[in-house]
């Protein structure tokens, strides 16, 4: 009785290793654990005319690195402005010009947000604001807009 | 030969009393719930009783987990990578693979694999137990059935099903890779690195986590209330194994839709 109880006890013991050591694998190796909860870094506010396709946590990039993530998503009810909240890795600091503009990674791919420095010597702070933005290419509008442009150069 | 009003009679009467049967059963199964609940500490003082159910609902079901996920892993390798191609994404195989698994697949399926393969073995377990009086003999000797026989079960299954879900998920991206990289010949790098920057720890694999964990205590509870509430027949024993069966897929499927509004909506 004793006996047969301690193989089991190995075998068991045996079993949520394997189980504990699958769900680290999960954690590790497939997911990024390095962007477990919320990771440390403070907030900056752009306002967009158009943010197209912008979803909630979409990668916010500088030179195609992700330094950090979209927060949040808004209108200002008086200006009619998209309020987008950018949450920045503490790592990394942006001068105050600079512009942030809003791309989409291929023809199909995700839409994220660009944020190109400038030259300025102050750096945008918590809270702090982008002032040069960049709206999103809305392709309908662009077609539209190439349409147009063509009938008024053919009636000339 | 009954009137037609007598027989609508009686077909509302047996309807009535079906519907009344049924909610007195499910508040039953509330009362039992918490009952079993109230019994966990019962469950943790004597470990054993709980590691041997572990070693019956999880050791046991290994192999079958790992077989079916490394197979589902692979079927899906071969049908995702025949769809994406054509869009020219076939990089993002290894996304595709460890998204459906983590959050949806390895929990789900490895619910219905345990379902089948240890909930009906509990059932029919603590059933045969009450048909041949075991149950009374321990209330009885002022042994509490809740206590020695049922709240381990429940324990052990809770305990065993998010550990064969995430094995099974971990197989499955492993017959993901060897389908994908080994045989297809997907860039290596690519496979892994698109996988890591897509699937998030938070959002990803810990709405798995959860998914799983809530099945294993739909499941169990629905196992040891059927052998519970069985009729004490072979019959009886019978048709609530089946009754645990159907019952816990339905409500897993149920159950992982719910879940699936909730964690997943409005992200991407």
């Amino acid at each position: 009785m004793n006996g047969e109880r301690t193989a089991i006890d190995l075998w068991v013991g045996a079993f949520v290793a394997l189980g504990i050591g699958a769900m680290l694998f999960l954690a590790l190796k497939v997911g990024n654990l390095v962007s477990f909860g919320s990771p440390p870094g403070y907030r900056i506010e752009a306002r967009f005319d158009n943010i197209g396709g912008l979803k909630l946590r979409a990668p916010v990039k500088a030179a195609g690195v992700v330094v950090g993530r979209v927060e949040d998503v808004r209108l200002d009810p008086k200006t009619y402005q998209a309020v987008v909240t950018l949450k920045i890795d503490r790592d990394y600091e942006f001068t105050a010009d600079t512009i942030a503009s809003i791309l989409t990674s291929g023809l199909l791919g995700e839409v994220y947000i660009g944020l190109d420095a400038g030259g300025d010597t102050k750096m945008l702070g918590d809270n702090g604001r982008v002032t040069k933005t960049q709206s999103a290419v809305i392709l309908e509008k662009l077609i539209g807009q190439f349409l147009l442009d063509k009938a008024a150069g053919g009636g000339k | 030969m009954p009137s037609v009003a007598a027989t609508l009679a009686g077909a509302l009467r047996r309807m009535g009393s079906g519907t009344l049967g049924a909610i007195a059963r499910l508040g039953y199964a509330a009362r039992f719930s918490v009952a079993v609940v109230r019994e966990t500490p019962a469950a943790f003082a004597r470990l054993h009783l709980t590691v041997r159910e572990i070693y019956f609902s999880g050791v046991l079901s290994l192999v079958i987990i790992a077989v079916s996920g490394l197979f589902v892993g692979m079927v899906l390798a071969l049908q995702g990578y025949d769809v994406l191609q054509r869009y020219g994404s076939d990089e993002s195989l290894g996304v595709l693979v460890a998204l459906s698994l983590v959050r949806e697949l390895g929990p789900v399926v490895a619910g219905l694999l345990f379902a089948s393969r240890a909930g009906s073995a509990i059932t029919a377990e603590i059933g045969l137990m009450k048909a041949t009086e075991q149950l009374s003999a321990m209330e009885m000797m002022a042994v509490d059935p809740l206590a020695r026989v049922v709240a381990p079960r429940f324990w052990g299954g809770v305990i065993a099903m998010p550990l064969l879900a995430a094995i099974f998920s971990m197989l499955g991206i492993y017959g993901a890779y060897l389908v994908g990289v080994k045989l297809i010949g997907i860039d290596v790098g690519a496979f892994w690195a698109n996988m890591q920057a897509n699937v998030d720890f938070r959002y990803d694999i810990v709405n798995g986590i959860i998914k799983s964990v809530v099945f294993g205590i739909a499941v169990s509870l629905i196992a040891v209330f059927e052998g519970f509430d069985a009729k004490p027949t072979a019959e009886g024993v019978s048709s609530a194994t089946t009754r645990t069966v159907v019952g816990s897929s339905l409500t897993i499927l149920a159950l992982d839709f719910v879940l699936t509004v909730f964690m997943f909506r409005g992200l991407r």
